[in-house]
């Protein structure tokens, strides 16, 4: 028998009043919890430290618009860059590695986001020094598929399933044409889960996206390149009625697309040495040219978290606080009213020997434990509010949230509650303390 | 000489400023394991003495001394420390805590005195006043006659050189009023501890050797 068993017991007597008020202490750490988890994971995905590339290009337009959609894809990708221009960008004496990639349709089942990229995407880190894992190989052939784990788990694919396109996510519109996964990627808690990439090659051979020559000409022209004369000569045949043949999509129909005809939605691209100054040095110098942008992502990302994440975080945490504060009152009034009951017993404990300090210690324990237990119990509510809400949060916006995640904030909670609840037991106490002992064992 | 009260004053403040007078008790004494009902009308500062005695009110003047030590000149932890040492207190509403079961009632009083807790000691003494087969039980599942026990049994734990007893058997029927008396009585023999029982029944102080009228030794001066 201790004072910890005193306050148990005496919350036991309580047990209704006791339980409600730990409740809403628990409903306040659990909404707490499940904020700090969903903000960590948005965090942690939105502002990395760093990507296995320095820049992506994309067409002109809104730097955080084309970080979202060719990294995050979460937004729809804007007019696409020649193919042309991603050559010419591999043969830029300031870069290692540039990886094209395009976006725009979904898988027919699921509707997972389709990237269509090479092979050396995957040689690429996706996060600071966190190598791509695969089981399987990577894109080989053009019609190869390696899907990312959470595609897999939910479509319930493997290596071998095939699987067809929608055409930019409309859903009548399925492509003809079918990808065979050749490889599983292992987890990586990025929008490459919910991902399907396909061999960039076999996106082109795709008979729809296939671009009329005449519009490959105009946006060539655009971006100040050449435009031999065969091909004008082409692009004049094709606007000639073409007679009827079936359309029938088999692989081996597709002609190969010419260079000019191909399209790219964003570049990623590695610079050589310090990737910091020479990304910068390339950023400014392609970016003075009016044909396309490039962005470093991180610092984009950076002013997305700190300018809409950042405070809807604090919202979300000022509000939570004010949950716990008003879980607080309810607390000290439960306790306080609790009291006027509770002299006699107080006074009993006296009777027997216990000094001031120890009825006072015993009132302190009773409320730090019901805002300790009530937070144990929110600190599981939060984590299973946050399983119960991800897969809404997924669907809706694409965001992986690992519900067993844990913040470190948590580990701060229980020392804030252990103070909240030594204060809200202190003037409970102090009442305790003062209790009269002739006079509460005469009532 | 296990207690006594030397020159002790006690008055209580009126609301309107004035004082009144409840204790003026010139000597009296309680020898080693001597028992002593103290016999007295209702309002007549009985429960005041006893308070006084237990060091749970302080007197205006006077001392109380207990096994040769000055109770009214110690500060009020060690009274408090005193108080669950040496003197057994046995309420006439028992005061038992609901939450606790029989022996962990015994166990709280154990608890406060700083020694650490005796389970074995509790439950020898819940057995020898009857309850060996009840000591988990609670007071709200125990007869009046089985709460009064543990209340008995409790003020026993620390080994008291001195019991009070607050009109023990006023609220229990007759049957159990003897049993209870024998018990609270037979317990004190047993273990060399003074008693002082308070009571304003003439049949319950007649079983006693020393019978005393608080009116006899405790004149407040109006």
């Amino acid at each position: 028998m201790n004072l910890v068993t005193i306050a148990l017991k005496s919350i036991k007597q309580r047990f209704l009043s006791s339980s409600l008020t730990a409740l809403s202490v628990s409903l306040g750490v659990m909404l707490m919890v499940a904020v700090l988890v969903i903000n960590g994971v948005v965090t942690d995905l939105f502002s990395p430290q760093s990507f296995g590339f320095n820049l992506v290009v994309g067409p002109k337009g809104s730097d955080m618009s084309l970080a979202l959609s060719s990294i995050y894809r979460l937004e729809r990708s804007g007019e696409p860059l020649p193919y042309l221009f991603y050559k010419e960008l591999q043969e830029h004496p300031a870069v290692e590695k540039a990886v094209p990639i395009t976006i725009g349709d979904l898988t027919e089942q699921g509707e997972f986001p389709i990237v269509g990229t090479v092979s050396e995407f995957f040689e690429l880190d996706y996060a600071y020094k966190k190598p791509f894992r695969v089981r399987g190989s990577f894109l080989k052939t053009p019609w190869d598929a390696v899907i990312g784990s959470r595609v897999a788990a939910k479509n319930g694919w493997d290596i071998g399933s095939e699987f067809k396109l929608t055409h930019g996510g409309v859903k009548d519109h399925v492509h003809e044409e079918k990808f065979r996964v050749v490889g599983v990627l292992a987890p990586t808690g990025t929008p490459n889960d919910r991902t399907a990439f396909v061999s960039i090659a076999g996106f082109w051979g795709i008979s729809e996206h296939e671009k009329p020559l005449q519009e490959a000409i105009n946006r060539l022209e655009k971006f100040r390149y050449t435009v031999p004369q065969s091909l004008r000569d082409q692009a004049m045949k094709q606007k000639e009625p073409k007679k009827a043949d079936g359309h029938g999509h088999d692989h081996a129909d597709h002609a190969e697309l010419l260079d000019e005809q191909k399209e790219v939605t964003a570049i990623f691209l590695l610079t050589k040495g310090d990737t910091g100054f020479a990304g910068a040095i390339l950023a400014g110098e392609i970016n003075e040219d009016v044909r396309a942008m490039a962005i470093n992502p991180v610092p984009v990302m950076g002013r997305l978290m700190s300018l809409i994440v950042g405070n809807i975080r604090l919202m979300l945490l000022v509000l939570t606080s004010v949950i716990i504060a008003v879980s607080a009152v309810s607390i000290f009034v439960s306790i306080y009213n609790s009291m006027s009951d509770r002299r006699r017993e107080i006074g009993i404990m006296r009777a027997l020997g216990a000094r001031r300090e120890t009825v006072f210690t015993i009132i302190l324990a009773e409320s730090a434990l019901l805002c300790l237990g009530g937070g144990a119990i929110g600190l599981l509510l939060g984590h299973g509010l946050v399983a119960v809400a991800s897969p809404i949060i997924e669907s809706r916006s694409g965001i992986l949230i690992n519900p067993l995640a844990f913040e470190p904030m948590e580990l701060v909670l229980f020392p804030v509650l252990l103070v909240v609840g030594s204060l809200i037991g202190f003037l409970p106490g102090l009442a305790a303390y003062r209790t009269d002992v002739a006079a509460a064992l005469s009532e | 000489m296990s207690l006594v009260l030397d020159n002790l004053k006690k008055s209580y403040r009126e609301p309107g400023g004035g004082t009144i007078p409840v204790l003026n008790v010139t000597r009296f004494e309680l020898k080693t394991a001597e028992q002593v009902a103290l016999v007295g009308s209702s309002g007549g500062g009985k429960t005041t003495l006893l308070n006084v005695i237990a060091g749970i009110t302080t007197p205006d003047s006077g001392r109380v001394v207990i096994d040769n030590i000055d109770v009214t000149g110690l500060n009020e932890p060690s009274r408090d420390r005193f108080r669950a040492l040496k003197i057994g207190f046995v309420f006439q509403t028992f005061n038992l805590l609901p939450a606790f079961t029989a022996l962990e009632n015994v166990l709280l009083g154990m608890c406060f005195a700083g020694k650490g807790t005796d389970s074995h000691r509790a439950t020898d003494l819940l057995t020898r006043v009857g309850l060996g087969h009840r000591l988990h039980h609670r007071p709200p599942q125990l007869s009046v006659g089985e709460q009064q026990r543990v209340a008995v049994a409790r003020a026993l734990a620390n080994h008291p050189s001195l019991l009070l007893a607050d009109e023990p058997t006023a609220s229990v029927d007759i049957a159990n009023q003897n049993t209870i008396l024998d018990l609270i009585r037979d317990t004190c023999k047993e273990n060399n501890v003074s008693l002082l029982l308070v009571t304003h029944a003439p049949d319950i102080a007649a079983r006693f050797g020393r019978i005393e009228q608080l009116s006899d030794f405790n004149r407040p001066v109006t």
